[in-house]
C-alpha cells in the first residue's frame, strides 16, 4: 500500500528483535546488505526458496533508492526485525532521506510495455510486492521507507 | 567485495552455452551480452544460459537480458534459459522474459529442446 505525507514515527513492529545496517550508495552495496538477510533467513528457519526472494526484494529496495533517492547523506539505512513468538516472519525496513517520489503515481509495468514498447526499466517496486507478503511505501519530502515482511 | 558474475561460453556446433557465476546485475548482464552478441555473430543460431549458480538476478539484469532476447529474436535464433532457482524462474516470468525464451529445469533438456551435437 503506498503512502504518503509526513515521515511514519514507529515502525511497524517496534518490540521485534531487530538488526540496524547502513549502507553507502555505491555499486554492489546490495549485496552487503543480502547477506545479512541470508543470515537471518537461516536462523529463522525461513525455506531457501523464501529467503531468495527476500533477498532480491531487498536487493530491489537498495538499487531503488540508490538510483533515485538523490540522497544527501549518501546512504540508506535497513533494519530488520524477526517477529511472531517463533521467528514467524522477517520484517526488513529500508530508509533514506533522498527526495522521495509519488509511489500511486508510478504506471504500472507489464511485459507488453517492456518488449513492444521497449520501456524496460521500472519493475523494482513491482517485484517487492510480488516477492513479499506485506508490503508498505511511504514516501515526501523526507524520503521513502519502504517496509516489507514475509512469513516463513 | 566482488560478486562480478563470472561468464564463460563454449560452443556445441551451432550452439552456444553459456554458464554464469554470482550476482547478474547491470555488469553482468553487460557481459553475459557482450558474450551473446559476439557469438550471435559468429553464427550461433541457439543461445543456452545455465544460471545454475546464480542466486541473485535484479532487474536492471533481466532488462539487459531483454535486450539480448530481442537481438537473438532479430537474428531468428534461439534463447533457452535451464538450471534457474524458482526466485529467478518467478522473476523471469514476471517480467515477461519467460514468453518469449525457454526455461528447461536442466541443461541436458535444454540442450537436447534445441538441438545442440552432443
Amino acid at each position: 500500500m503506498a503512502q504518503h505525507g509526513p515521515a511514519p514515527t514507529e515502525p511497524a513492529t517496534a518490540a521485534a528483535p531487530e538488526v540496524s545496517l547502513t549502507i553507502p550508495v555505491a555499486p554492489e552495496m546490495e549485496i552487503v546488505a543480502t547477506a545479512q538477510a541470508d543470515a537471518l533467513g537461516e536462523y529463522m528457519d525461513m525455506p531457501r526458496d523464501k529467503i531468495d526472494e527476500v533477498k532480491l526484494a531487498l536487493v530491489e529496495a537498495c538499487i531503488n533508492a540508490f538510483e533515485h533517492a538523490h540522497t544527501e547523506d549518501n546512504q540508506v539505512h535497513i533494519t530488520f526485525r524477526v517477529g511472531g513468538s517463533a521467528g514467524e516472519w522477517l520484517e526488513i525496513e529500508v530508509r533514506d532521506q533522498g527526495r522521495g517520489f509519488d509511489a500511486e503515481g508510478i504506471e504500472p509495468p507489464s511485459p507488453q510495455k517492456t518488449f513492444q514498447e521497449r520501456r524496460r526499466r521500472g519493475w523494482g517496486l513491482h517485484i517487492i510486492k510480488s516477492l513479499m507478503d506485506d508490503v508498505e511505501i511511504a514516501s515526501g519530502d523526507w524520503g521513502t521507507r519502504i517496509l516489507m515482511r514475509k512469513y516463513k | 567485495m566482488s560478486e562480478t558474475c563470472k561468464v564463460s561460453v563454449e560452443r556445441r556446433g551451432d550452439v552456444a552455452v553459456f554458464w554464469t557465476d554470482g550476482y547478474i546485475n547491470n555488469q553482468g548482464g553487460e557481459e553475459i551480452a557482450k558474450e551473446a552478441y559476439s557469438e550471435l555473430d559468429r553464427g550461433a543460431r541457439a543461445l543456452v544460459m545455465n544460471l545454475e549458480k546464480t542466486r541473485i538476478v535484479n532487474s536492471i539484469g533481466i532488462s539487459i537480458l531483454i535486450e539480448v532476447l530481442e537481438k537473438v529474436m532479430e537474428r531468428k535464433a534461439v534463447l533457452a534459459f535451464c538450471g534457474l532457482t524458482p526466485t529467478i524462474d518467478k522473476t523471469f516470468r514476471i517480467m515477461g522474459l519467460a514468453q518469449y525464451a525457454a526455461i528447461y529445469p536442466t541443461e541436458s533438456e535444454a540442450l537436447q529442446a534445441v538441438g545442440a551435437p552432443a
